[in-house]
């Protein structure tokens, strides 16, 4: 009885008022300004990775223009001191760092959520095992692991790297949705499920998920973004995708070839904010996008 | 129809299951078909652990539960577990907690159609549906089509009750159904209980508290850390409880017309007749001794 | 007279609009009396027993007024009700059991908000002593975990705490639905003991247990839907209710002893209507079999005869 004796009219406003609730969400969404800054930024860069290299008509590494170039209105970002175009590896680089953070991202978010859907909802032995794989790939130092396997793997493309990106940095999510899974697990609906003949696949994926899936969103932007701060660091110390381009690679070669030194401000500064924006404008999504989903942390 | 053979039900309890917990112990008992049982006790009697045991959610540690002379724990298999369920079901306390709030009330009835009748056609389906709203009382227009929140506790408990009924069930198990429901329409629920043992189902009516045991139930168990206290039937056991902690019970329940010091002021003056209750050979067993015909005393844990 | 509830208004405010949870609540609690506040889910009785205490952000004072021992009580102004609580009023929240910080124990709990009201711990210590053993607690469980103890132990607990420094007004809020019945009768007697001691002037025992309160409060006031329906002896209300919508709740109640053989007992047909938009009138019109043209119009609370007062057209 206690917690239907709540506050009058119950019925109206809160508790499972799930008709409401995605059409609040939606109230809360549009007036939270940090889920639309975020978002805003995150889209716009998408976009721009997604668009500009088709208005590119030559190879980002190709040396074309003069050494050394500050930005004009032919390059508009200026060239390496190679003669590289700087505007041309920027886009094509964000077109890669999006595309690690999906496969890291997104190799994690499966691995994670599988892993910590079969622990938290069956339980027993089987969380156990599960927990204890959780907890070795947990304290393994990833970083130091990914800097091996890619320093000894011959085919150090972009798919690789997102995936082995992905196997090393799931545990987290996988602790995360089991102990939701767990509590959404005894809820009496999953109970009854059962009692409906539904299977245990059934039940996870529309009885347990569904309920979370705000939850499972905000995952997988964080593994997104774990997962473009990983690569750019791989990309930094040399390990990246042998010829390929991203933000982090820029980020090695305007190093490298002593742009810091130089003064070519317009080297290394476009690959470094364009990651340090990303990453930042994910968590700043993420943190409205909590703001929305979680009643208590809204203003009102 | 059920049967419960010296029932146990050990939990481990922390890490590597190194502690144990008893929450059931020894429990034998039967339902027949259009028989009302209660299964009465406070928190920690076992009560739940018991229903839940026999609708196959838990898996009972020792002892045999036989449903028309099968034993359920050794049910393998989806398709064998989904023909029990067509004739077992189960409603349980939370009517809120019971339906996934994302979706509608009456997606309850769909998800027996997928499983069990998927031949049927809409129209023979909505037919059926209409039907089992009629015997639980509800009014289609007020339930169907709408989400979990928009209908009343008891509202939603009559659908899940309506939703058993499309199966063909033999036994419900009903845990705690009414706790959770205003006084108003309480009563609602139970009378409907006992339309449903009129056309023959055996109930098995989890409950913690007595007067709603005593409203219904032909049989009740008084349940008292996973043991069996009292068992009989439920005039029996309500007119003359026999073991000390049933009376004890029976006189700390608050009644609307007697005062607990009227309560008390009667039994001082007529005191019960003590028995001899049984006594347990070990930390495990719970024998029942009958003092009466059907009426069982079982052991005291203090 | 204690406690003087004139009018009270108390909305609650939500993005839909306003829900009007207590609306026009007129009550007085005598010196002494406890008072038993009954009623089904959503009728206002957690939210006037809120609302005599602490507004929460979306509740909203809307009207009337609250005296207690012939002092406004400014419900509205959340400064000034602080020097109140513990002083004048306490209240047992709905799930106070699960409200103690488990990091503490008890008795350095007690001590941290002893001194975060301005009373000095040790001035009270002995006090403390002697009201635990009343309640049947050994002093040990000053130095244990909330965690540590049942969930009786806990409600005594913060029954002691509440009433630590003998508030005029106690206001108890479901505080034994969540006990097993034997520990409910222990706590529920423990109330009484402690108003019959002078501890709390006065109490308002906020159920939904008509029979439980029928054990220990003098008088049960009925809510329905927002307004007050009927309040008099626990006896009248049990035995000879007035109020149609108090009778059929009462012989709604399967007692123990009857049974579906002996005679079928009836609910209540239909459901509270919403507190959004509230109907004019009688909140109980649609339910009521009573029901006639006069109903659309609020019917007073009114004394029918000393102490019993009803708010119907059919008992005026």
């Amino acid at each position: 009885m206690s917690n239907v004796a709540g506050a009058p009219g119950t019925a109206e406003k809160s508790d499972g008022a799930a008709a409401k609730r995605g059409s609040e969400a939606l109230h809360y969404a549009r007036r939270n300004p940090k889920l639309l800054i975020g978002l805003g930024i995150v889209l716009g860069l998408l976009l721009l990775g997604i668009i500009a290299p088709f208005f590119v008509d030559h190879d980002p590494n190709e040396y074309i223009g003069p050494q050394g170039q500050a930005p004009d209105g032919e390059y508009w970002m200026g060239t390496t001191s190679f003669g590289q175009d700087i505007w041309a590896q920027f886009v094509y680089g964000l077109r890669a760092t999006f595309l690690i953070g999906i496969f890291g991202g997104g190799v994690a978010f499966v691995i994670g959520t599988a892993v910590g859907f079969v622990a938290g909802y069956k339980g027993g032995i089987i969380d156990e095992i599960l927990n204890m794989l959780t907890n070795v790939v947990l304290v393994l130092p990833a970083l130091v692991v990914l800097i091996v396997v890619t320093a000894y793997l011959e085919v150090r493309g972009l798919f690789v790297q997102g995936v082995f990106i992905g196997l090393t940095s799931w545990p987290w999510a996988a602790r995360a949705v089991r102990s939701q899974a767990l509590s959404l697990a005894n809820r009496d609906y999953v109970d009854l499920a059962r009692l409906s003949g539904r299977r245990t696949w059934k039940i996870i994926t529309s009885e347990i998920a569904p309920n979370m899936s705000s939850y499972l969103v905000m995952s997988f932007i964080l593994l997104f973004g774990g997962a473009i701060l990983i690569a750019a660091g791989l990309d930094f110390i040399g390990l990246g995708p042998s010829n390929g381009v991203s933000l982090g690679l820029m980020l090695e070669s305007a190093v490298g070839w002593g742009a810091l030194q130089r003064g070519m401000w317009w080297w290394f500064i476009p690959p470094g904010l364009g990651i340090t924006v990303i990453v930042a404008s994910l968590y700043i999504l993420n943190v409205g996008l909590d703001e929305v989903f979680n009643p208590k942390l809204r203003e009102l | 129809m059920l049967e419960l053979k010296n029932v146990h039900k050990v939990y481990r309890v922390g890490a590597f299951g190194g502690g144990r917990k008893r929450a059931v112990r020894d429990v034998s008992l039967t339902v027949e078909p259009g028989e009302v049982v209660s299964l009465i006790g406070e928190s920690g009697s076992g009560k739940s652990t018991l229903g839940k045991m026999v609708l196959g959610l838990f898996r009972p540690t020792e002892g045999q539960i036989l449903f028309e002379g099968t034993d359920i724990t050794t049910i393998k298999g989806h398709a064998a577990r989904k023909e029990y369920y067509r004739h077992v079901q189960g409603v349980f306390q939370d009517p809120f907690s019971s339906f996934n709030p994302i979706f509608k009330a009456d997606r309850v009835f769909e998800m027996i159609r997928s499983t069990y009748y998927p031949g049927v056609s809409d129209a023979d389906w909505k037919d059926r549906v209409l039907d089992a709203l009629g015997t639980v009382r509800l009014d289609p227009d007020n339930v169907l089509n709408k989400y979990p929140h928009q209908l009343s506790g008891g509202q939603l408990q009559r659908v899940l009750i309506a939703r058993a009924l499309l199966l063909d069930i033999k036994l419900l198990v009903a845990d705690e159904i009414i706790s959770m429901l205003d006084a108003s329409t309480r009563i609602d629920v139970l009378n409907l209980l006992s339309d449903l043992k009129e056309r023959g189902l055996g109930i098995l009516f989890v409950t913690h508290d007595l007067s709603l045991g005593n409203y219904v139930s032909d049989k009740s168990v008084i349940l008292r850390k996973g043991a069996i206290a009292e068992m009989g039937p439920t005039a029996r056991v309500f007119e003359n409880p026999l073991h000390p902690y049933s009376r004890h019970l029976l006189s700390c329940v608050p009644q609307l017309h007697r005062t607990w010091a009227e309560v008390d002021a009667e039994l001082a003056a007529n005191p019960p007749e003590d028995v001899e209750l049984p006594v347990a050979p070990d930390e495990e067993s719970a024998p029942l001794v009958e003092v009466e015909e059907g009426h069982f005393v079982g052991i005291n844990q203090g | 007279m204690t406690l003087r509830v004139n009018d009270l208004k108390v909305y609650y405010q939500t993005l839909r609009g306003d829900v009007h949870a207590l609306d026009g609540v007129t009550f007085d609690l005598a010196d002494g009396e406890i008072m038993g506040l009954a009623g089904e889910s959503g009728c206002g009785k957690t939210t006037l027993g809120k609302s005599l205490i602490r507004l929460d952000s979306r509740m909203k004072h809307v009207g009337g007024t609250i005296e207690l021992d012939g002092k406004n009580v400014p419900i509205a102004d959340e400064k000034a009700m602080v020097p109140l609580r513990y002083h004048e009023i306490s209240l047992i929240p709905q799930y106070a059991m699960s409200a103690l910080n488990p990091t503490r124990k008890i008795g350095r709990m007690i001590k941290d908000l002893m001194k975060a009201r301005g009373v000095d711990p040790a001035s009270i210590e002995d006090e403390l002593h002697r009201r635990l053993e009343l309640v049947g607690l050994e002093q040990d469980v000053l130095n244990r975990f909330p965690i540590e103890l049942s969930g009786g132990m806990k409600q005594r607990v913060v029954m002691v705490i509440s009433t630590l420094l003998n508030p005029s007004l106690l206001i108890a809020d479901e505080v034994t639905s969540a006990l097993d019945v034997s520990t409910q009768r222990a706590v529920a007697e423990s109330m009484v003991e402690f108003r019959d001691r002078g501890f709390v002037k006065s109490m308002v025992f906020v159920t939904h247990d008509l029979s439980l309160v029928y054990q220990m409060a003098d008088t049960i006031m009925v809510m329905y839907a927002g307004h007050v329906v009927e309040k008099a002896s626990a006896k009248t209300i049990v035995n000879e209710p007035k109020h149609p919508y108090t009778q059929m709740l009462i012989s709604a109640l399967p007692e123990v002893g009857s049974t579906e053989e002996q005679g079928r007992l009836e609910g209540i047909p239909g459901k509270p209507p919403g507190l959004l938009d509230p109907p004019t009138g009688c909140r109980f019109k649609d339910r009521c079999p009573l029901a006639f043209s006069k109903c659309s119009e609020r019917p007073p609370l009114v004394e029918i005869e000393p102490g019993h007062w009803a708010a119907c057209w059919k008992t005026g």
